[in-house]
């Protein structure tokens, strides 16, 4: 079989070195009338071929995207994403029209002179305005969000929790009883005594601390996340939450959202359930166990190695399933060797 | 003092050449080989990402100790990528593309006999054909070439125990990026002073073709950009070999405490990002400005709002060095910084939407002459259009949370910097290879590569753009870890499809380029029949470019069709033919367009 295989490329190249020899032989060089007629209709062909695609993706490849967003201020990006969406996707549909039938309309003949239009102020400034006008919109929307997003002072009730990255993985530590993160730095990691996220111990703070591998948030309420990383970049990147930011050894960034839905609820939700029906019909033809929807924590900066599989699930759980789960946890005294 | 021929010898005149035509083949050349070193891994990484645990005899062949039965290893993934595209933007689409261009093109379209310094021109060169060796050579050393991304980010970068390609692999990669930063402002430099004073009579600025007014606005951006990098280089070389601190703090890894403290690797972004973002300009502007001469010429029309088009030009390189931070929305910095690039990164939108439309006004009832150059001219704009699109949602900082770093990014530059600039590229090799080598390159050869390349390059990054949506992280070795993206793999596949053929297509380009060198057709002296002073000079190339005095220029570079009566376009042409060369005087009661 490979040999076969072998011997197609071969016979291949032969066949392609041979066509272009042939075709070098040709000395017309400058395009013709009768070339400007044929790559003009090509163009037309292109813009069938083009719009076919843009088309194809947009229906069949919808069922692909992250499904709405999982928290409340997400809704917002969704918005905004679907105006922008919307907008550059008629500008596309139009701008990509003319280029190409512009191109076939007016390919080149013998017998056709060029317009000599050098220049219009006002189609100029019409063309500045317009895409000005629109941009206000989009920077106004978009600023306003962004602020909204960003802003993390004012929440009281908010949860407060630590992520943790190192190479490969993610820890999080919730701030307990206090609502406070007892000091972490890098000269506390002592892992014979199981301090691994670099808790200063001493703190008052940091007693009640809890530290876990998997992320449980409660719906409804403000998270307010802290990011540390010990050893190079990593980005804490929760598509379902319209969620990312980066974790940046020396300094903690931060970032927040409200759970909108439990896992129990987005697994019923429309869009995930068609998207979890098209993996697994994917995953049973390959003889894989079935997949269940999940939210995750994935790396999303290139930090080495296993970048490629540095994961945390997190699960969205009602507030009293959430305190239940919360109030079964150690506490980092408990667990610290002294 | 030119006229006079003083005799070459084969070093003098190929290789430590002074001549701005030589030096601009040498970039050339250079830059091909550099660009099918990139092409070849990007086609290698293709086929990981498609199929992730199959044996390819050509991983094994390639890939030596860094893969198993023909597997490759997630850190040679790593760099690949890296590699990839250190050399496509650097080696291939600043020097390939401005350093090739700038050299051939500025001395004879302004009417000077070489650049301002030709030894500096040389020495530019030969620091870039250094730079690639050491590039070129990073690639062997024991384990693996640097592997942190083309953007280096420390302390991955800074860090050998962090990633095996931080050791000597890096090491060289800095060294190498030093020299090319060496390299790209001497070019820069030479190509400013030349374009301000050497100038032939009549040839004001406002009648610079725009190829001129784009790469002298390039040159300025390398100018005010390249020494930040640089300076962000040496910094790390510090960090990593002497022992400062000015990127990295608080490290705990290998099982011990770094001693590094107080710096942060923001900064390191904020530096990068500073040439990283004009950067893309510096790509782009030049193909920009050669499908402006190119679409103009063959459209046999003059280009649509010629001032608007440099104050566009100009606008863009302003806005460009106030807009890197786009790129570090999410990077920990002041989220008001982040309203504040917001701002600034969607305001490009503007003057690129003139540039665009006023291709498309350009080519509107024009006699469009379908050579190979004018398609790839065409091809541009329509993917500078789809990719400058989809930087309306990547620079909206609320927006690029959720796509920050995906595949939707990937797919995004890919298509506005990188097709786009390539094309502009191609543009100009079809267009001046005449100019250049004396002969013509093979039309239906030509046409081929447009048409395999366009519908490869969109088949590739069109369907991108979803996987980005679907949240797929770029730069992971493989997505199998994750099942929620099992449903994406079939699209890998058929963008790695047409990744590979798009890849194998370029070797037409190559055939028809080589083989032209040596057996094209020879050139008539101004095959496209062209308004711009490069065309009046000999096929054959002297040194001094024109055998006599210079000529004087008397009008802009686009008086293509002009008529007898400016108003009825059934009238004849003004001077008999579609096109008016600059240095034809003005006829008495010719207006001045």
């Amino acid at each position: 079989m490979l040999a076969l295989f072998y011997i197609f490329i071969g016979v291949a190249i032969g066949v392609s070195f041979w066509q272009i020899t042939r075709i070098m032989n040709l000395r017309s060089v400058i395009a013709d009338d009768h070339d400007n007629d044929k790559q003009g209709k090509y163009f037309l062909a292109f813009t069938v071929f083009f719009y076919a695609m843009m088309i194809y993706c947009l229906l069949a490849m919808n069922v692909l995207m992250l499904p709405e967003s999982a928290s409340i201020e997400g809704e917002h990006d969704d918005n905004l994403f679907d105006i922008t969406f919307w907008l550059i996707g008629i500008v596309q549909f139009i701008m990509q029209f003319l280029i190409f039938y512009f191109t076939y309309k007016y390919r080149g003949r013998k017998d056709r002179k060029a317009k000599f239009f050098a220049d219009s102020h006002q189609l100029e400034i019409i063309w500045t305005i317009i895409p000005a006008a629109v941009l206000v919109v989009l920077i106004g929307y978009g600023l306003w969000q962004w602020n909204e997003v960003m802003d993390l002072s004012e929440e009281k009730d908010a949860v407060v929790i630590e992520v943790y990255s190192q190479q490969f993985r993610w820890d999080a530590r919730y701030a307990g009883e206090d609502n406070t993160l007892g000091l972490g730095n890098v000269n506390y990691i002592d892992i014979d005594k199981l301090n691994t996220m670099g808790v200063d111990m001493t703190d008052p703070n940091a007693q009640d601390d809890k530290q876990v591998t998997e992320l449980v948030l409660p719906k409804g309420r403000k998270v307010h996340f802290k990011f540390r990383s010990q050893d190079v970049l990593h980005s804490a990147y929760m598509p379902h939450f319209r969620a990312q930011m980066n974790c940046v050894p020396g300094m903690v960034t931060e970032f927040g959202f409200t759970p909108k839905y439990t896992t129990e609820e987005m697994r019923l939700n429309p869009e995930v359930m068609d998207k979890t029906n098209a993996i697994n019909k994917i995953r049973k033809a390959k003889g894989e166990d079935p997949y269940e929807f999940d939210y995750l924590l994935l790396c999303n900066k290139i930090c080495g190695q296993a970048h490629f599989n540095m994961q945390m699930k997190i699960t969205v759980l009602e507030q009293d399933e959430y305190d239940k789960w919360i109030a079964a946890r150690p506490t980092l005294a408990e667990v610290i060797k002294k | 003092m030119s006229e006079h021929h003083h005799k070459e010898t084969f070093v003098t005149k190929y290789i430590f050449s002074q001549d701005h035509k030589m030096i601009s083949k040498q970039f050339l050349v250079t830059g091909m080989f550099m660009g099918i070193i990139a092409v070849l891994m990007s086609m290698l990484f293709r086929l990981q990402l498609a199929w992730p645990d199959t044996s390819f005899t050509i991983v094994e062949a390639f890939l030596g100790s860094h893969q198993t039965n023909g597997i490759m290893d997630p850190d040679i993934y790593l760099a690949l990528v890296t590699i990839h595209g250190t050399i496509m933007v650097f080696f291939v689409l600043t020097a390939g593309l401005s350093g090739t261009f700038s050299n051939l093109l500025i001395p004879l379209q302004i009417g000077a006999r070489d650049m301002a310094s030709g030894f500096l021109n040389m020495i530019s060169y030969w620091l870039f054909f250094l730079s690639s060796v050491v590039m070129v050579i990073s690639l062997f050393v024991e384990a693996g070439p640097a592997s942190a991304g083309w953007t280096i980010y420390p302390p991955l970068s800074a860090l050998p125990q962090a990633i095996p390609g931080s050791g000597a692999g890096m090491t060289l990669w800095l060294v190498s990026m030093a020299i090319f930063i060496a390299s790209s402002l001497i070019g820069a430099l030479n190509y400013i002073v030349t374009v301000l004073n050497l100038r032939t009579k009549g040839m004001h600025m406002t009648r610079l073709p725009l190829t001129m007014w784009a790469f002298f606005i390039t040159a300025i951006i390398g100018v005010v950009s390249f020494p930040v990098l640089l300076s962000a280089a040496l910094l790390l070389i510090f960090d990593r070999s002497f022992g400062t601190s000015f990127f990295l703090s608080d490290i705990f890894i290998s099982g011990e405490v770094l001693h590094y403290q107080g710096g942060s690797p923001v900064l390191f972004e904020h530096l990068f990002w500073f040439l990283g973002h004009p950067e893309v300009y510096i790509v782009l502007l030049p193909a920009l400005g050669i499908t402006s001469e190119v679409i103009s010429t063959n459209s046999r029309k003059p280009i649509f709002g010629y001032r608007a088009m440099i104050l566009s030009i100009m606008a863009i390189a302003f806005l460009s060095t106030i807009v890197w931070g786009h790129h570090m929305f999410i990077s920990g910095m002041n989220p008001f910084l982040g309203s504040v690039f917001t701002f600034t990164t969607l305001l490009i939108a503007i003057p690129s939407a003139v540039k665009a439309f006023n291709y498309l006004t350009t080519l509107w009832k024009g006699n469009l002459q379908l050579n190979p150059a004018m398609l790839f001219s065409i091809g541009l704009v329509s993917t500078f259009v789809t990719g400058g699109l989809t930087g309306l949602v990547l620079g909206d900082s609320a927006l690029d949370i959720n796509i920050h770093d995906t595949y939707f990014v990937v797919a995004h530059f890919h298509l506005v910097m990188g097709v786009s600039a390539i094309f502009g590229m191609y543009a100009g090799v079809y267009h001046w290879f005449p100019k250049m080598y004396g002969r013509m390159m093979n039309k239906a050869l030509g046409y081929w590569h447009f048409w395999i390349t366009i519908i490869c390059a969109y088949g590739v990054f069109w369907p991108m753009h979803f996987i980005g949506l679907a949240g797929l992280p770029r730069r992971y070795y493989t997505n199998t870890e994750f099942p929620m993206f099992d449903d994406l793999a079939d699209i890998n596949v058929v963008i790695t499809l047409f990744a590979l053929v798009g890849g194998v297509a370029q070797l037409i380009f190559l055939a028809n380029f080589f083989i032209s060198m040596y057996r094209g057709p020879k050139a008539t002296q101004n095959p496209w029949k062209s308004n711009t002073l490069e065309w009046t000079t000999p096929v054959e190339h002297i040194h001094g470019n024109w055998p006599g005095k210079i000529p004087e220029v008397h009008r802009w570079a686009y008086d293509y069709s002009k008529r007898v009566d400016p108003d009825d376009d059934d009238s004849d042409f003004l001077h008999g033919e579609d096109f008016v060369l600059q240095t034809t005087p003005l006829l008495e009661g010719e207006e001045p367009s």
